[in-house]
């Protein structure tokens, strides 16, 4: 039993030289940190551990001895003492004085991590079931992050990509070397942002605003998952960071100011169709597939389906109604009126209308969701 | 074996009362716990505005944000995303709100600040959260908040997150 | 009292004399010992449901990709197994060797309330058939995790309502348990049994008791908080009316943290019975383990917070039940010290009993050096609800607590049953159980440290290996089970007639005093201790 503790506590040890110089991919340790908090943290794990590892290792030698030699089977005979006030007081003091020299360091860090006095700038995440959504006050800009791992990967249909479960259509970007504040707040239910290289873990908790801070070393990618159970797809909501450098990460705001001014499709115009499909689909898989599925067969009876559905396939005033307050009766279901454009709407009720197994044939414009928002 | 029944009735009832007493004790925390963040300055609200003289050396910046709770119809955005300040420097900022639909919807908003602590320092003297708001169908209006931050303010804070999130009351005058 | 009383002396013809026979005996017992078996086999079938669920859980992780099950389904399972394994089988195992022994160490006739006793007992299939049963209603079981955080546990359907009242009934079913047990040990004493004479194991029962009796009713009062805030209107935890989430989990675990000693300080008890046996050497340090006892269960109070360092809590926090949860490590220290010290020039022998309890105090010391390297502020912000967590206290909790119980049962067999139990199958159980065990949890560890979080149910293809080896540890580790019932069965059914005084070194009054397998009723002439 001994060698078997002990060859797997020094076994973790060797892992963790071995792997020291692996980055994102850590199998045995947290990953390499890359940021001044994350190192602390990292140092003061592999402090406790090895403290650890050497007390077990002295007070199970010293078990394991015994078990050895003071057998009746080796004739061992036993002794009476039952009491040593002396040993008893040295066993309660040595710990102590370890603690101790333990919550130094320790605490050094936790002041460290809470001062998030004098940012570079702030960035406002707010979490969803399932979905972040990040917010440049400054710059006005404001994007949905969601999982980009294809169902039919998580389904066993295709090959999983090397990043899977761990990638996102839109990550959060940051510019090197800046301390970046983040405010969380969530819309549902407690979610918790974590990515272990930058060593921040924050629960996002609904109806209060909650703010941390990272400042990363090194431009690169970096990735962690919420860590608070949010219900069905707690699993499927990734964090990507992506660090660049500030030339890169000026170009990106330039970037996104741009496409913002440019991508959003006329609310004003009358598309057809086919037009209003296509675009409906992408809205309908980044925002309702997770519940009412891509087939649209949903998850009775919490998440109704939508083909051959009363409310689908009825008049379009009471299907745009749901899509865009809510389900009055169902509070599964979200009101998109303040997530989602005018174009988006027309578009994914247009989508949910003429396919899924529905065909009613009518094209719902953007200028009717406009008009009901007046 | 009587007056061992007696005895053992005794004890019954001693720990059920501390069993019910216990049961009040999880009701208790909830005031207990915001008596703790008053006494600790972690508290959220406090309304009374001690002398306040303002002091031109020091600067904080003071940024708002808006959140709407899940599935409220409404636009609800600061008129301003950031001041900076003086404390004791009394201040005013606009909110935007707008009801998207065709109801009258009762609303009230939290407040919450980040960081927390920072909470006990700032002072508003009139905001919109301090009541319900009903706004009509397709209702727009401009909410002021007045308010001021303490010169007592921890020198560390540099920044302070004033954040409302709105959520929808079930009907007017129900909790 | 009177009942018994009235059966006066006769040993001879234990289960006749006008008790009811066949299924309404155990219905209707009022016997201690009668009803400890029921706690204890209650218990084993828990135990074995729990255990089913977990392999689903590990059978859908055993790769990466959705394999067997909706991620729904799998939090239905992880939460189930969660509320089912405290509940339904660690908690009422405890119970059931307090009801067996804790009369028989403190030379009491039976329990102080023997009717209370049998509703105590026949409350805990009502929770169990609620919580096992709402896997079949609309929308299945809760999916919360069986920490109930508000607000995801104020979403969702009807089970969530049963699994709060299954939570009141256990609640209720505890707290009567725990009176019992306090007022039986107080007042129910053989003359001479002073306090500090009692064995350890009813020492920390009465700790327990104590513990039990405080913070049950918190958490009945956190999940009536739920229930109204579900149905009735409150925001209590519902930030929209001016609540606040996190109060559920500050109120979550006030009980919480004690609730975890509740499921281990017993085990310390089974623990200190079983090494001095098996050392043929008293206990080293005997007043100190019950001091240490004391103010562990004094400390559990005052750490609830470290469950909650990633919610934001103010530094002045941070840093206080970072510094508190470090000394519980203290008194634990002393209780794992004094149990070396005890084997230390002893005469060992290494029957299972032995076995177990040395593993216990391994494999726990290593569930204990986890909870201080998660006492670490900074490095819990790393790991907290990532699997580390997960092994942490599955170390705690199976190879303490479960462990604690295997010994106790291997211990006291030949005392409950008359017979000894078979020693080869038991080695067998005790080698399986304690290798797939490690390969079980030990890899969870370097998940937790490479980012895997809890309660996914599934994840990056990273952690691929080490899920893979997990559960093959987790199958091996469910189906060595199984021999612990074939040992059972025959050591009830006969065997090598047990002495009464069954283990050599074994010193307390049901080895000392009573025969094996110990009469239907004992003690009614209480014995006298010197």
């Amino acid at each position: 039993m001994l060698r078997k503790m002990r060859s797997l506590g020094l076994g973790w040890g060797a892992f963790l030289m071995s792997m020291a110089a692996r980055a994102q991919e850590s199998k045995y340790n947290l990953p390499t940190p890359e940021s001044t908090v994350a190192h602390q943290i990292y140092d003061l794990h592999i402090l406790i551990m090895w403290v650890c590892v050497a007390i077990f290792v002295v007070v199970f030698g010293v078990m394991f001895y015994s078990i050895l030699k003071h057998r009746k089977s080796l004739g061992h005979k036993a002794a009476h003492f039952h009491e040593n006030t002396q040993i008893e007081i040295i066993w309660t003091v040595i710990p102590f004085a370890i603690l101790i020299a333990m919550a130094i360091p320790a605490s050094k860090t936790i002041l460290n991590m809470r001062d998030a006095s004098n940012p570079d700038m702030t960035v406002k995440v707010v979490a969803y079931q399932w979905k972040w959504e990040y917010e440049y006050p400054a710059e006005g800009i404001k994007f949905l992050s969601n999982l980009a791992t294809p169902r039919d990967q998580i389904e066993g249909t295709a090959p999983k990509g090397d990043h899977y479960l761990l990638e996102v259509d839109n990550p959060l970007v940051v510019p090197v070397g800046k301390k970046v504040r983040l405010l969380l707040t969530a819309n549902d239910v407690i979610h918790s942002w974590a990515v272990q290289a930058f060593g921040i873990k924050q629960d996002a908790i609904p109806g209060f605003i909650k703010d941390t801070w990272f400042k990363a070393d090194k431009p690169g990618t970096y990735r962690g998952q919420c860590s608070e159970l949010c219900g069905k797809d707690h699993g499927f909501m990734p964090i990507v960071v992506e660090v660049k450098t500030q030339e890169d990460y000026d170009k990106w705001v330039a970037a996104q100011k741009a496409k913002n001014a440019a991508v959003t499709m006329d609310p004003n115009k009358t598309y057809s169709l086919a037009e209003m499909k296509a675009h409906g689909e992408k809205v309908y898989a980044t925002n309702c597939a997770a519940c009412h599925q891509p087939t649209g067969a949903g998850m009775p009876p919490v998440f109704p389906a939508l083909t051959g559905s009363a409310v689908v396939t009825g008049p379009k005033a009471g299907h745009i109604d749901i899509v865009m307050n809510g389900g009055k009766k169902n509070p599964a279901m979200v009101a998109w009126a303040k997530t989602l454009s005018d174009v988006d709407i027309a578009a994914v009720i247009t989508y949910e209308r003429n396919a899924l197994g529905n065909a009613t044939g009518e094209v719902i414009q953007p200028a009717e969701i406009k008009a009901l928002r007046k | 074996m009587t007056g061992q029944t007696a005895q053992n009735r005794t004890i019954l009832k001693k720990l059920l009362l501390v069993s019910v007493l216990m049961f009040g004790f999880g009701y208790a925390l909830i005031p207990f716990y915001k008596k703790l963040c008053d006494v600790t300055g972690i508290s959220k609200d406090k309304i009374t505005v001690s002398n306040t003289q303002m002091d031109p050396a020091r600067w904080v910046t003071v940024e708002f944000d808006a959140n709407l709770g899940a599935k409220l119809p409404w636009i609800f955005e600061p008129q301003t995303t950031s001041l900076r300040i003086h404390p004791g420097e009394i201040k005013q900022v606009l909110y935007r709100v707008v009801n998207l639909t065709d109801r009258t919807i009762v609303g009230q908003a939290i407040p919450s600040y980040g960081p927390a602590l920072a909470g006990a320092y700032f002072k508003k003297i009139a905001c919109f959260c301090f009541t319900q708001q009903t706004l009509k169908p397709h209702e727009e209006r401009l909410m002021p908040v007045q308010f001021v931050v303490q010169n007592d303010l921890p020198k560390d804070v540099h920044t302070i997150t004033l954040s409302y999130t709105f959520y929808e009351q079930a009907k007017a005058g129900a909790t | 009292m009177e009942a018994t009383h009235a059966h006066g002396q006769d040993h001879a013809h234990d289960h006749g004399h006008g008790h009811p026979t066949g299924l309404m005996r155990w219905v209707t017992t009022t016997n201690h010992k009668d009803i400890g078996t029921l706690y204890l086999w209650f218990s084993f079938i828990m135990l074995l449901s729990g255990g089913t669920l977990a392999l689903l859980i590990r059978a859908e992780l055993f790769e990466p990709g959705m394999q067997i099950m909706r991620p729904e389904f799998f939090n239905q399972l992880t939460t189930m197994h969660g509320l089912i394994m405290v509940f339904g089988a660690i908690m009422p195992a405890f119970v059931g060797f307090a009801n067996w022994q804790v009369p028989m160490m403190i030379g009491a006739p039976d329990m102080a309330f023997p009717r209370m006793n049998n509703w105590s007992f026949w409350l805990l299939p009502v929770a169990a058939s609620l919580l096992i049963g709402s896997f079949f209603v609309p929308g299945g079981a809760s999916a919360g995790g069986w920490t109930m955080y508000a607000p995801l546990f104020l979403q969702g359907g009807i089970s969530n309502d049963m699994t709060i009242f299954a939570v009141h009934i256990l609640g209720i079913s505890s707290i009567m348990g725990a009176i019992n047990i306090v007022t039986t040990i107080l007042n129910l004493r053989a003359p001479g049994m002073t306090l500090m004479k009692m064995p350890l194991f009813v020492w920390t029962w009465l700790i327990t008791a104590y513990l039990l009796i405080a913070v049950m009713p918190v958490l009945a009062g956190a999940v009536t908080m739920l229930l109204t805030d579900r149905h009735f209107g409150t925001s209590f935890f519902n930030a929209a009316g001016g609540g606040d989430p996190v109060m559920f989990q500050h109120i979550f675990w006030f009980f919480g943290h004690p609730e975890v000693y509740i499921m281990i300080l017993p085990a310390f008890g089974i623990i200190s019975q079983i090494i001095p046996t098996f050392s043929r050497k008293p206990l080293f340090g005997y007043a100190s383990m019950v001091y240490a006892t004391s103010s562990i269960a004094i400390l559990s109070f005052m750490v609830w917070a470290h469950h909650m360092f990633t919610v934001g809590l103010p530094t002045a926090a941070q840093l206080f039940f970072m510094y508190a949860t470090m000394l519980i490590a203290i008194p634990t220290g002393v209780k794992v010290f004094n149990w070396i010290a005890t084997m230390w020039k002893g005469s060992m022998t290494f029957e299972t009993p032995m076995l177990f309890a040395i593993a216990f105090v391994c494999l726990f010391t290593i569930g204990g050096f986890s909870g201080l390297v998660l006492a670490i502020t900074p490095v819990d912000i790393q790991l907290q609800d990532t699997y580390y967590v997960v092994a942490h206290f599955h170390y705690v909790l199976v190879s303490g607590a479960l462990f604690s119980i295997f010994a106790g049962v291997y211990f006291w067999l030949p005392k409950w049953t008359g017979h000894m139990y078979d020693e080869k199958l038991g080695k067998l159980h005790f080698w399986l159980s304690t290798i797939f065990f490690n390969v079980l949890f030990f890899p969870m560890h370097f998940l937790g440290l490479a980012g895997m979080p809890r309660r996914i149910p599934d994840y990056a293809l990273q952690f691929a290996d080490w899920n893979k080896v997990a559960s093959i540890g987790a199958f091996g580790f469910g189906l060595s089970q199984l021999i612990l019932l074939v040992v059972v069965l025959k050591c009830i059914k006969g065997g090598v007639k047990a002495e009464g005084r069954a283990w050599e070194g074994a010193d307390s009054l049901e080895w000392t005093h009573l025969p094996s397998p110990a009469p239907y009723h004992t003690f009614e002439t209480p014995p006298t201790v010197n």
